[in-house]
């Protein structure tokens, strides 16, 4: 028996069923009766519609109803924004499930038809006629806020969604008394994410209860149900909200949307089951998009190397309206993150919320950290460039050194410890910083480009102490809570808030009670994803599931030993101040084989024929945790390309990241996060982005247009790490989900552009394709 | 993405596909019934309800129109052969390396298991890996109709983006193009097998001797993949006859840059008798203007002007490539 599995790389113990195909997910789900929800869209970025006609569509064969905004209004609440800053200005417009009035993007609902199956929905929402009175569009956020820009809310006059500042230091002073300043215009594009399972919800209401289900694609079935009580007016406790297996959400799955809404509608009306899954095209339109920035940044400086301010202006598309959490991305999870791993005393983050004709925009894996990151490390490099300093000079010199507990930056954060140097160093050793260099000159005189980028990064994650959620305007609490079962047999059930869904939790979670408890990890079962039978939690977002919700299985598993404790005492007739434990071993101090494991513990709970005076049976334990704080993993990444000149092609030859994440429950799974987040963070350097025209139409809408990245495109991603625990958690974890998004967008951009300095290239427009880099080079020339 | 109700019929025999066609067309519509083979270009089309044909004939059941023979200086390649079988026959490899080599590197796997020469040929993408390959080989379409058989040259195919010479209810039964035959006097000169994955032409090759050694003809291929789609964006295809490490004649075919397929006369003809070196190569390749005239094709990915600027640079990889030159 292993019982120190925290730190073990074992398998994933949900990847049989996965990859045999005997995964159940939402579209997988039958229920008797069950009808088809298709969704009429837009065509139009921004219109008034003049009249809807359903006629021809309700005759379709199969259809069983046609529904427009005429129906919904007044019957479901707008869908609301849950994320409302505080002292922000926020404009929570109204956002309805279906558009009545007035269509905002290509993919806003118009209609709805239900039918016997999804191929006659489809052929009736042919039949439905809308008159559209086309208006003025705007896309890009910056222009959005321009005077005379074309008006998208009422209540939302300029388009401004929201105004927000933080500061901290003086920083105008530092930058009028700067010896260098640089600057940069950075255009953060439009992401469009595409989990391999695109969105689905099947909607089912019992009238004679009153109860409503839903199966739902979510990253957080506790919020969506908060939300759907607030949409439907139907009671909480009358909810009920499973996310069964969600195939990757990447942020796309924290909203809640209205088509889940307009699923619940059709389903009460109807009183019969319906389902509704996005097809791959309405996936690019209808499911959040991320990023979308404007940005101008700067950064002053000492003549030699010495950061001094930081400060930006960003213009942060909000799309049509405001998806859940949407405010709380450019803001609180970017604007708050200007100092990175540096010390830097002033920082000024000022950001506009604009509202343009495009598809919202919500978390994106990183969600406003890869942007901190991405100006930061790129103001770095333009300073070591204008300094004539190799740019990790620059990042040595303006590192926070080592700190085991707190740390303030300026703009009124506490990190709670970094060893940034450390991971530098490591990044470094392990290419042979100057080696590369050297390798590099070499190559340039044969006429070869390759480029090396470096970055460091510090990232705010483990979401977080819900005094701080309150008082930042998020509309819940950041706590999770777990229930450790043990069961007569010993075996154990353990049940959480947080709903992992390809973060590998059903195993490090079990690691997590085999090594508090010494049971064997296979008799761990992690139940998750369903309202009514887990406790309550916030999801699973921002790399916050291990941190707080793993958190919260510690200390459950804790209870269940303090308890398991007494009663071995009385078992063994000892005083309980002389048990000893290990290994899943309770035994009396100095007489080793008096002794009762946690398998002799948990039959006796259960049976309860032999317990201490007053205590109550079984061996359970349910946990609260509110972290005292965030947590703030690092680390220091290196990237090397070739830039083919004649024809802008780049090549990624090598990937190093350096990630410190606290004590690693599973190396294999924190490497699996590594990997794809850094895949996931090149897509925006290299490849995506979505494109639209002037009319608000989505050129790149189809994945023959939209490029995701392709593993043979990847070099094999070098990990390395470092561990430096978190001093306020149980646990020591920091979180491992979004770093490698977070550090590798710059990293790439940065050694592109490095490989193309000897040609004059310093700027180019993401992603980097060959055209653009083609063009760079070729307009130096 | 559910695509319009349609009719299905498999057709059993090339004769009965045709039948099929004739009785299925209307005489209103563009496409009363369509041709289903690998389903690769159709299937996606009609899902996005871009095209709504009334009725599909399956051909995929033909066992007549899959396969390769080699017959003399001639090989001959069944219209549903897929990517993946060319890409795996050892008789095309041996006949015209060319062809297996292209076809190993169309799209990804999916695509070369299910999509066909004849299918690809038939949407006449003018960008298709097939169109410009084909084009540089001189090679013909085997067309079989109600009223016959005809055999057309490749060039006279393509007439338009995604249309052919094809007339109604005619079905492409096969291609045919000359072996390649050359003759290295180095063992297992190999080539490389990334030239066509993406645009990333390999590296290595650095055989100083590697052109005295060569003595007839090779080919090569060099694109520039949509890093979404997989499709070429701009292709070079090159014959190369090689005498005494001179061109002694070349056939060079560019594709995404046109409307068809194109044949570079122009480099070709700035290339023949000339001695393969890396500066002559370069020379000749810069005449591709002169074959390419203003009507570029060009989309939000790579834009008129960037493919008539790479073009030539992927026809000189090819050309590098062919005769084992690096080019890097």
């Amino acid at each position: 028996m292993t019982t120190r599995l925290f730190g073990s790389g074992i398998r994933r113990r949900e990847d049989p069923r996965l990859i045999t195909g005997q995964a159940s997910y939402t579209d997988d789900i039958k229920l008797t009766g069950l009808a088809h929800v298709a969704i009429l869209r837009s065509p139009h970025a921004h219109a008034r519609i003049r009249s809807i006609d359903t006629a021809a569509a309700v005759q379709s064969p199969g259809v069983v109803a046609v529904y427009t905004g005429a129906d919904t209004e007044g019957v479901l609440n707008p869908i609301p924004c849950a994320w409302v800053i505080p002292d922000s200005d926020v404009k929570a417009v109204a956002y309805p499930a279906i558009a009545k009035d007035v269509v905002r993007y290509v993919g806003d609902a118009v209609a709805v038809v239900v039918a016997e199956n999804r191929y006659q929905a489809e052929d009736a929402l042919e039949l439905i006629s809308v008159d559209y009175e086309p208006l003025p569009v705007v896309v890009n956020p910056e222009a959005a806020l321009q005077d005379g820009a074309p008006q998208l809310h009422e209540d939302a006059p300029g388009n401004q969604a929201f105004h927000w500042v933080a500061a901290g230091g003086d920083t105008d002073t530092a930058f009028d008394q700067a010896e260098v300043v640089v600057k940069d215009t950075i255009i953060q594009q439009k992401l469009i994410p595409n989990a391999m399972e695109p969105r689905s919800a099947i909607a089912s209401y019992l009238p004679s209860m009153g109860e409503l289900t839903i199966w739902n694609t979510s990253q957080n079935p506790h919020i969506a149900r908060f939300v759907t009580c607030l949409v439907t007016g139907i009671p909480e406790h009358k909810i009920r909200v499973i996310a069964p297996e969600v195939g990757g959400g990447f942020g796309s799955k924290i909203a809640v949307y209205p088509w889940e809404m307009i699923a619940a509608f059709c389903a009460m009306r109807l009183g019969r089951p319906v389902k509704w899954t996005e097809t791959r095209s309405e996936n690019f339109v209808a499911t959040t998009h991320g990023r979308d920035h404007v940005e101008y940044v700067e950064m002053a400086a000492t003549r030699d190397g010495k950061i001094t301010g930081v400060r930006s202006v960003v213009y942060a598309g909000m799309g049509a309206y405001l998806s859940t959490a949407a405010p709380g991305i450019p803001t609180i999870l970017h604007g708050l993150m200007y100092s990175g791993p540096y010390d830097i005393p002033h920082i000024k983050a000022d950001i506009y919320g604009c509202f343009t004709n495009t598809t919202p925009v919500e978390a994106y894996r990183g969600a406003g950290r890869p942007e901190a990151t991405f100006l930061l490390e790129r103001l770095v490099d333009l300073l070591a460039a204008e300094l004539n300093l190799d740019p990790v000079e620059v990042r040595r010199l303006n590192l926070i050194p080592k700190f085991d507990d707190g740390y303030d930056v300026a703009i009124g954060l506490t990190y709670d410890s970094g060893d940034y140097q450390r991971a530098l160093d490591v990044a470094l050793e392990h290419v042979n910083y100057s080696h590369l260099r050297h390798e590099q000159e070499h190559q340039r005189e044969h006429g070869h480009y390759t480029g090396i980028g470096v970055s460091c990064y510090s990232e705010i994650c483990g979401l977080g102490p819900s005094q701080v959620a309150g008082a930042v305007g998020f509309g819940g609490g950041l706590w999770e809570s777990a229930t450790v079962r043990f069961y007569a047999t010993g075996k154990v059930n353990v049940y959480v808030g947080t709903s992992p869904h390809g973060q590998g939790e059903e195993t490090t979670f079990a690691q997590i009670v085999a090594s508090e408890l010494g049971v064997p990890v296979d008799d761990v079962e992690l139940i998750h994803g369903d309202t009514d039978n887990t406790p309550m939690g916030w999801g699973t977002y921002g790399s916050r599931t291990t941190v707080v919700g793993g958190g919260a299985v510690a200390l459950s598993a804790r209870k269940i030993k303090d308890k398991a404790v007494t009663l071995a005492a009385h078992l063994l007739e000892a005083a309980e101040a002389d048990i000893e434990y290990e290994d899943g071993n309770f035994f009396v101090r100095g007489a080793p084989d008096r002794s009762k494991t946690i398998q002799d513990i948990a039959l006796m709970a259960n049976v309860a024929w032999d317990m201490p005076a007053g205590m109550e049976p079984g061996l359970e334990a349910t946990a609260f945790y509110d972290p005292p704080n965030f947590s703030y993993p690092f680390g220091s990444h290196v990237a090397v390309v070739s830039v083919d000149p004649d024809n802008g092609h780049i090549v990624l030859e090598r990937y190093v990241a350096v990630d410190d994440c606290g004590p690693q429950i599973n190396p294999m799974i924190v490497e699996g996060q590594v990997h794809g987040g850094v895949v996931q963070g090149a897509g925006q350097a290299l490849w995506e982005g979505a494109v639209y025209d002037d009319g608000g139409q989505l050129l790149t809408g189809t994945l023959l247009d939209y490029a995701l990245p392709r593993a043979h495109l990847v070099p094999d991603i070098e990990t390395l790490s470092t561990e430096t625990p978190s001093p306020h958690n149980p646990l020591g974890v920091k979180g491992i989900g979004e770093t490698g998004t977070i550090a590798s967008t710059v990293t790439i951009y940065n050694a592109v552009i490095d490989a193309l300095r000897p040609l004059g290239v310093t700027k180019l427009e993401m992603p980097l394709t060959p055209e653009r880099v083609w063009r760079a080079i070729h307009e130096q020339g | 993405m559910y695509t319009p109700e349609f009719d299905y019929h498999q057709a059993g025999s090339v004769a009965e596909a045709i039948e099929l066609l004739g009785s299925h067309s209307g005489n209103d519509s563009v496409a009363e019934a369509r041709l289903l083979a690998g389903g690769h270009s159709l299937i996606p089309l009609m899902r996005l309800r871009l095209a709504r044909p009334a009725t599909l004939i399956d051909i995929g059941g033909i066992a007549d129109l899959k396969g390769s023979s080699v017959n003399g200086d001639t090989i001959r390649i069944g219209a549903l052969t897929t990517h993946g079988e060319i890409a795996a026959s050892h008789d095309v490899r041996h006949a015209n390396p060319l062809l297996a080599e292209v076809a190993g590197g169309i799209g990804d796997p999916q695509v070369r298991n299910r999509g066909t020469i004849g299918g690809n040929l038939a949407h006449a993408d003018p960008a298709s890996d097939w169109g410009t390959v084909l084009t540089a080989l001189d090679a013909s379409i085997e067309i079989q109709g109600p009223t016959g058989s005809r055999t057309i040259a490749v060039g006279d195919f393509f007439l338009a983006p995604f249309t052919t010479a094809l007339a109604e209810s005619e079905i492409i039964t096969a291609i045919t193009a000359p072996t390649l035959s050359v003759h290295r006097h180095e063992t297992d000169h190999d080539h490389g097998h990334e030239h066509n994955v993406g645009p990333d032409h390999g590296h290595g090759h650095d055989h100083d001797n590697g052109l005295a050694a060569i003595h007839g003809e090779v080919g090569e291929y060099a694109k520039m993949s949509h890093p979404a789609s997989f499709y070429p964006v701009v292709g070079g295809a090159v014959i190369v006859n090689v005498e005494n490490s001179r061109c002694a004649s070349a056939r060079i075919a560019v594709g995404g840059l046109v409307p068809t397929p194109l044949r570079a006369r122009a480099v070709e003809s700035a290339l023949t008798g000339q001695e393969l070196t890396a500066d002559n190569i370069a020379a000749a390749v810069s005449h591709l203007a002169d074959d390419l005239g203003n009507d570029i094709i060009g989309d939000v990915f790579a834009s008129a002007e960037y493919r008539r600027a790479v073009a030539p640079v992927e026809v000189k990889h090819a050309l590098f490539h062919a005769i084992g030159l690096a080019h890097h």
